[in-house]
């Protein structure tokens, strides 16, 4: 066990060069000059070389690339293009909220949606079934943002039960971060929930025609247990998987999110840097973003073997 | 050969049933799946329900459980009374309360009734949990103790094992172990060994008897088997078609059945007395097979491990028109050697020729126009055959491949289903609108297609009732003299082999045992592990087929059978 996780973190480093390699070629090979941005409309041709020049953007591909690799791996992810602030310094910053954010979203979502999913599929084709896939239906359907503005007008408008948007850190207090941060992860939740829903579900009718679930009753066990005991966790390895999948995606679900409840997250922080190709924050924020992804599948491929003693490493 | 014949009259009555109905949920008038069934088992009692697939053995069994189907079927008529208690109106939970303690059930595959993420003892021990207040250091005691009961070996151990890492036998004791802790009166075994080697049958069913003595259980037993029967029954039901239509004591079903239909099932039921090997052709052999080897695993990437044997050092050749059975247990390798030989795997070593080509290390890609001459026929016709394409589209595929034209592959295929016995307008239709011995001839009629020379059936009748076994059988028969091709059969039924076999190849564990033809190795078998194949067939001395015990039908078998 403890060999086979030390192998899969050792096959993600050629993953992660592959990505930075990636990385680092889309943003040089797309048109628009950071240089010009950053001197802005009235810079003479002169000063735009100067700039080039300071940030290394005149040198070949090959030297910028080895450049940027050697500060990466002292961790050093660059200095922002427009702030000139250090990149990991704002990206600390940034990461509290939307991580927070994200948990408590997946928290949600868990709790929610595995019991939705498990309900709907004892109750197979009867009116609760039909509920919880009415209510995937709609969560798939809707945009996250008009759910987030739904949810304003009825929890904060009318009701005045939380604040309309921003955001406290734990450390602040919990009420008044639980009270911020309720709305963003129920929007964001929506659609999680949908999809575990669903997932369990479909996961769930099927182990519930397996033969040891007929084994089960005909011991006399209570249908609760059938269910929890029995059931769920032959049905897990695909929720799980689903769970996995959802989590390394919300993490680009958030930039909606937290441009509704103004949030400042890694979200914005993106819109921000790609709206002024800020090319050392892009790049960092997908590293991050593959990092987290590989991270996730993981912690989701360790946990089957938890759930399901016939899968060992 | 003894039947049991005690006189249950005296005894107390578990359970009865009378007039019991069943039919689909919601369609009232629709046809019943069963209709009117009467049964009375008491305590001590072994009665035995037979019938065919869909005769309604199991729908019957589920029904005393409250465990059918909710959205499928449903009780709509009669009534069934265990202990007096009327299970039909009883509540869930009363349902609940009943099962494990009144009545208990096992099922035919340990490995699928056996919950795979939970450790076997604390399936058991959930039992206890569910049904009594035992503390939970008297309930693990009382799942030791009753593990032990059950003759599993090293009981620590085991409590603390999932299924998947215990072989059938075991796995089927702890069913039972789980299945009679609380000592209820009635237990109903669905097929509880069909999924078992016969070794193992035979020690599941001494098992289940030592237990009933023990306990005074009754026992209701579903099987198809009539071998299993004769071992194990005090009284038989016959079922057809959701009505029981015989029912009578052991001995004197098997001497004297009355209905039609019971000596119809009867006589499908195959002896073990050998078939006479027809005369061997002295053309050369189709197949020749030398020294093949198969090692699964071996060579790993971070250490070397041994890898599993699965067939050591296998030889044999089969003439045209004859047929060479591969019979053993599960695990003996008689698969492996069918996959090698199909190069659906490729073997480690050794020499397989085919049609006069060497086929065994040749590259996939030059071996393709060779595989016309060898053709696999697969034991499970529901997942053979593809479910979206049409009959004709399974049976012209192969041809077309190989360069017929569209329409002679047609014709071919009209022909085949005339062979096989099904009617032309089949061809339009999809495997899921014919039943299993249906599917298994389009199986048969596919692989006779390619009209080849070799024709391998790997437990090509097992999944099948007797008596569509019978017609396959005839069928593989009939193809054989009218191609001349030589095939060869594998199976685990000792019965099967002798009806169609000129030559039988014994394997255990991967090693070749006893090859020789099926008169001399079935009826003089020279290895202890054939002997002991052959006494573990149930029902081995009684001439189903007639009426009568094997020995007076054929005296030169009584020596060994």
């Amino acid at each position: 066990m403890f060999v086979y996780i030390l192998k899969r973190i050792v096959a993600t480093i050629p993953v992660m060069v592959i990505v930075a390699v990636f990385v680092f070629l889309l943003l040089r090979l797309t048109p628009g000059d950071p240089a010009a941005i950053l001197a802005g409309d009235s810079a003479s041709p002169d000063q735009l070389e100067r700039i080039r020049d300071r940030l290394g953007l005149n040198d070949p591909l090959i030297v910028q690339f080895m450049r940027w690799m050697g500060q990466l791996m002292r961790g050093d992810l660059g200095t922002s293009l427009i702030s000139n602030t250090s990149v990991s310094g704002m990206l600390i910053d940034r990461l509290g909220p939307t991580i927070n954010i994200a948990l408590m979203t997946i928290v949600i979502s868990v709790a929610l949606a595995v019991p939705m999913g498990v309900i709907a599929a004892w109750r197979h084709r009867t009116w609760v079934d039909f509920l919880v896939m009415s209510f995937s239906v709609l969560g798939f359907s809707v945009p996250v943002f008009v759910i987030g503005y739904i949810l304003i007008q009825i929890f904060a408008i009318e009701l005045r039960w939380v604040p309309v948007q921003g955001y406290r850190a734990p450390s602040d207090g919990i009420g008044p971060f639980f009270s911020r941060a309720i709305l963003p992860s129920l929007t964001l939740a929506t659609i999680y929930i949908a999809l575990i829903a669903r997932m369990t579900r479909a996961s769930m009718l099927e182990v519930l025609g397996e033969d040891y679930i007929r084994t089960a009753r005909a011991k006399g066990v209570r249908e609760n247990v059938v269910l929890f005991r029995h059931a769920l966790r032959n049905a897990a390895v695909p929720i799980l998987t689903i769970i996995g999948t959802g989590f390394a995606l919300l993490i680009s679900g958030v930039v909606v999110t937290e441009s509704v409840f103004n949030i400042p997250g890694i979200g914005r922080l993106t819109v921000d840097a790609i709206l002024a190709r800020d090319y050392p924050v892009i790049q960092a924020m997908i590293l991050l973003t593959a990092g987290i992804y590989v991270f996730v599948n993981l912690l989701v491929d360790v946990s089957y073997s938890f759930f399901d003693p016939r899968i060992r490493y | 050969m003894e039947f049991k014949s005690r006189d249950f009259s005296q005894a107390a009555r578990v359970l009865k049933i009378r007039k019991l109905k069943v039919g689909l949920a919601g369609r009232p008038h629709a046809a019943p799946v069963l209709d009117g069934i009467d049964l009375d088992i008491r305590a001590g009692e072994t009665h035995c329900l037979v019938g065919e697939s869909g005769s309604g053995k199991s729908v019957t069994s589920l029904a005393v459980m409250g465990l059918l189907p909710k959205d499928a079927l449903e009780v709509q008529g009669g009534l069934i009374a265990l202990e007096g208690v009327e299970i039909t109106a009883a509540s869930a939970s009363q349902m609940r309360a009943l099962r494990a303690r009144k009545i208990a059930m096992i099922f035919q595959e340990p490995m699928t009734a056996l919950n795979p993420v939970l450790r076997v003892g604390e399936q058991i021990e959930e039992v206890l949990n569910m049904h009594t207040d035992l503390s939970q250091a008297e309930a693990k005691k009382r799942t030791l103790d009753m593990m032990d009961q059950v003759h599993l070996p090293d009981v620590e151990r085991i409590y603390k094992a999932f299924p998947h890492q215990l072989s059938g036998g075991q796995r089927q004791r702890i069913m039972i172990a789980m299945a009679l802790i609380l000592d209820p009166d009635l237990l109903i075994a669905d097929e509880p060994t069909t999924a078992l080697d016969v070794t193992t049958q035979l020690q599941i069913l001494k098992l289940i008897a030592e237990m009933q003595e023990r306990q005074g259980t009754a026992v209701l037993f579903i099987t198809h088997d009539m071998g299993v029967v004769a071992e194990i029954a005090d009284t038989v039901s016959v079922m057809q078609q959701g009505r029981i239509v015989e029912r009578a004591p052991i001995r004197d079903l098997l001497t004297d059945p009355k209905e039609d239909y019971t000596k119809k099932l009867l006589r499908a039921v195959p002896n073990l007395a050998p078939r006479v090997a027809r005369a061997a052709a002295t053309k050369r052999d189709v197949i020749a097979v030398q020294g093949l080897d198969m090692t699964y695993g071996g060579s790993g990437f971070f250490r070397k491990s041994e890898g599993v044997k699965a067939a050591r050092d296998v030889n044999f050749t089969i003439k045209p028109g004859r047929t060479l059975g591969i019979v053993g247990e599960s695990g003996s390798g008689k698969s492996t050697v069918a996959r090698c030989i199909m190069r659906l795997i490729d073997p480690t070593a050794g020499k397989v020729t085919v049609a006069g080509t060497e086929i065994a290390q040749m590259a996939r890609r030059q071996l393709q126009p060779h595989r016309k001459h060898f053709q696999i026929v697969f034991q499970d016709p529901y997942r053979s055959l593809n479910p979206r394409w049409t009959v004709a589209r399974s049976l012209c595929e192969g041809p077309i491949n190989f360069g017929t034209p569209r329409d002679e592959a047609m014709a071919t295929a009209a022909e085949l289903m005339e062979l096989v016995d099904l009617p032309r307008d089949a061809l339009d239709r999809y495997p899921h609108q014919f039943s299993g011995g249906q599917r298994q001839r389009i199986a048969i009629a596919r692989a006779v297609a390619m009209k080849p020379d070799l024709l391998v059936a790997d437990e090509a009748v097992s999944a099948l009732d007797v008596s569509v076994q019978a017609q396959v059988l005839d069928l593989l028969d009939d193809i054989q003299d009218r191609f001349g091709v030589a095939m060869l059969f594998i199976t685990h039924d000792l019965r099967v082999a002798a009806q169609i076999c000129d030559e039988v190849l014994v394997m255990q564990k991967g090693l070749v045992v006893e090859h020789g033809p099926a008169a001399e190795v079935l009826s003089h078998p020279r290895h202890d592990y054939t002997r002991n194949l052959i006494e573990a067939a149930p029902g081995r001395h009684w001439d189903f087929a007639n009426f009568r015990a094997l020995d007076t039908a054929h005296p030169r078998q009584g020596a060994t059978a």
